[in-house]
């Protein structure tokens, strides 16, 4: 039993390591100790779940042998063990689906890159879930970005230079605020370790001095992370970055990344900030609105996208607006909401990029929907992943957007005086999801007579299987949706 | 109110450069002044926690003649901290340059919203 505690300090150091390691291999060993690693870091991290999950509690793992108030440490519960192993979850389906594209669209000698990249970026969301030490959040916030735009500019192509750009100065001042806000707190508490933050964070709160400041902090930090994570009006290097780089990438982006910062938000709400101080602040009326601006924006330009990568990329942004939206609710179960659409997002949205691939290809690698006609008929099970991805982003039952959908809806109505707000824009969000989505699942299945030549790539028996196992999580998250809130709720209990 | 801006002119003067750094970040057609602002950006976080770190005739934490006493030393963790800081802001700053590199490459200008209306001219 000791043993496991080792675990996630473990997870970290080995895939940083293989990191290191892989510079020195050549481009096809470098993609199997990817493999290995990710697959390890889930089995380990899966093995920390049981654990956890069984004896109910949180785990505090020194590092370093300065004790606790100055020294740094890793924390870990149920919460944390279940989203690290979720976070390699769908990495390792994400690289398998678009394996072949890797190989077809990224250069040789650069693939190797490729694969330091990931293993770096898994690294950093293993440390952005695990850290108890805000300091550190920081550092693996920075490295976490660098390897976002490392993945999206390795396909050397105008647009995604230009959109990595666009990512990295949207990023950087996101981090920017984030840490002037850690600094700010670091002078007022003295403290850089969770526990002692929050402590001292509820003493002031408590003792009614220095009340201004210490909301300066903690909007700074809430609204760093909000523009690091493409919060509806800091979206716009977001579609070029999701629809021009290579496949693996854009599905790594939309279901990791940016969910890697907003767990940390919600880390930081429960563990630093505390519960009642933040939603007793104001700051969750504006990550309300802006929440509900871009559930109905994002579906907008979606609607008005022709180009079938960017348009589920649009998606994303309703999907963020839809978890900063939960947030705003104010109520803990506007936060079990939130954590669940993490993770239906991110099962959804990763299958409907690697589904997406699929079609284009069949289609003589056009984007267009003109080009998409009868697209499903060309590569069947792409057609119905492609499917099954859409219905669970309009939210029919059976699949994970659904339970999201109920979840938000029961959340906003226990929510005072946002009930109407949220339930309206929730409507109207979901009609404008279906009218893009069903407008493209119909133009995939209408028969065509246009040939075009098939490319092989649609029926690899790796695809298929990554495909299979997208759809299988996207039914498991929506049909045994129970255990799954109750894993939620237990581990945000056990979060602060 | 003023007095206390006076007496921590250091913070004052960090928030002041921050804004600039930021605002600079933002708003900045050409890629090199973005960087430059994202440097003054970083640098002005680095000054405020300095400042914070630092006590008036205090000297630094390295241990002489077996003195342990608080009252001789100032904190050495903001010092810590702006080393870390200034190794992430090194390594971004690089990023920066070698994507501002790329793009000059390609398309023979600093200006970020001319080669966005550049790409969107040619449609792909």
């Amino acid at each position: 039993m000791e043993m496991i505690l080792n675990f996630p300090c473990l997870c970290i150091l080995l895939t940083m390591f293989s990191a290191i390691i892989s510079s020195a291999l050549n481009r096809r060993w470098a993609r199997y100790l990817n493999t290995f690693v990710v697959t390890l870091v889930g089995i380990l991290s899966a093995a920390v779940l049981m654990f956890t999950l069984t004896s109910g509690k949180s785990y505090v793992y020194q590092m370093g042998h300065f004790p606790a108030p100055f020294g740094n440490e890793i924390r870990f519960g149920s919460l944390e063990a279940g989203m690290a192993l979720f976070f390699s979850v769908i990495m390792l389906l994400s690289l398998n689906g678009g394996r072949e594209k890797i190989r077809m669209e990224i250069d040789p000698g650069k693939e190797k890159l490729y694969y330091i990249m990931i293993n770096l970026l898994l690294s950093s969301l293993l440390a952005l879930v695990y850290t108890n030490d805000i300091f550190t959040a920081y550092v693996f916030v920075e490295i976490n970005t660098i390897s976002a735009c490392g993945m999206i500019v390795i396909t050397e192509h105008g647009r995604t230079i230009e959109a990595a750009t666009r990512y990295m100065i949207m990023s950087l001042l996101g981090s920017g605020l984030f840490l002037i806000g850690i600094c700010i707190l670091y002078d007022m508490t003295g403290h850089l370790l969770m526990e002692y933050l929050y402590t001292s964070i509820s003493n002031i709160m408590a003792a009614g001095t220095y009340r201004i400041p210490m909301m300066v902090a903690i909007a700074l930090i809430v609204v760093g992370l909000a523009i690091k994570s493409a919060l509806f009006p800091f979206h716009a290097w977001l579609p070029d970055a999701y629809g021009y780089s290579t496949v693996s990438s854009a599905a790594m982006l939309s279901s990791l990344v940016s969910k890697g910062y907003i767990f940390l938000l919600i880390k930081l709400i429960y563990r630093v900030i505390g519960f009642e101080v933040f939603f007793g602040s104001r700051i969750i009326n504006v990550l309300f609105v802006f929440g509900l601006a871009g559930m109905i924006m994002g579906s907008v330009s979606a609607i008005r996208e022709n180009d079938i990568r960017r348009m589920i990329s649009y998606s994303s942004v309703a999907q963020i607006g839809y978890i900063y939206m939960g947030f705003g609710l104010g109520t803990g179960a506007g936060m079990v909401a939130s954590v669940f659409h993490i993770l239906s997002h991110g099962a959804t949205k990763s299958l409907l990029f690697v589904a997406a691939v699929g079609l284009t290809d069949a289609s003589g690698g056009h984007k267009e929907f003109d080009e998409l006609t009868g697209a499903a008929y060309r590569n069947r099970l792409a057609g119905a992943a492609f499917l099954v991805g859409a219905l669970s982003m309009v939210g029919i039952p059976l699949f994970s957007g659904f339970i999201s959908k109920l979840l938000f809806a029961q959340a906003a109505v226990q929510s005072q005086g946002k009930a109407l707000a949220a339930l309206v824009v929730l409507a109207v969000s979901t009609v404008l999801n279906a009218i893009y989505f069903m407008k493209t699942v119909i133009r995939i299945y209408t028969p065509t007579d246009k040939k075009y030549e098939v490319t092989a790539f649609g029926y690899k028996v790796s695809y298929a299987i990554t495909l299979g196992c997208f759809i299988l999580l996207n039914l498991l998250l929506g049909l045994f949706s129970q255990p799954i809130t109750n894993w939620i709720t237990q581990g945000l209990t056990i979060l602060q | 109110m003023g007095g206390n801006l006076v007496q921590n002119y250091g913070e004052v003067v960090a928030m002041v450069l921050f804004g600039i750094g930021f605002t600079n970040l933002l708003l900045q057609k050409n890629m090199i002044k973005k960087i430059i602002g994202l440097n003054i950006m970083d640098t002005a976080v680095y000054l405020f926690l300095a400042e914070k770190g630092y006590i008036t005739g205090h000297i630094a934490p390295i241990i002489k003649n077996g003195d342990f006493s608080p009252d001789t030393y100032i904190n050495p963790v903001p010092s810590g901290l702006v080393l870390t800081g200034i190794v992430v802001s090194v390594s971004v700053t690089a990023l920066m340059l070698s994507l501002t590199i790329r793009l000059y490459r390609r398309y023979h200008t600093l200006d970020l919203d001319e080669i966005s209306t550049r790409l969107k001219k040619e449609g792909r």
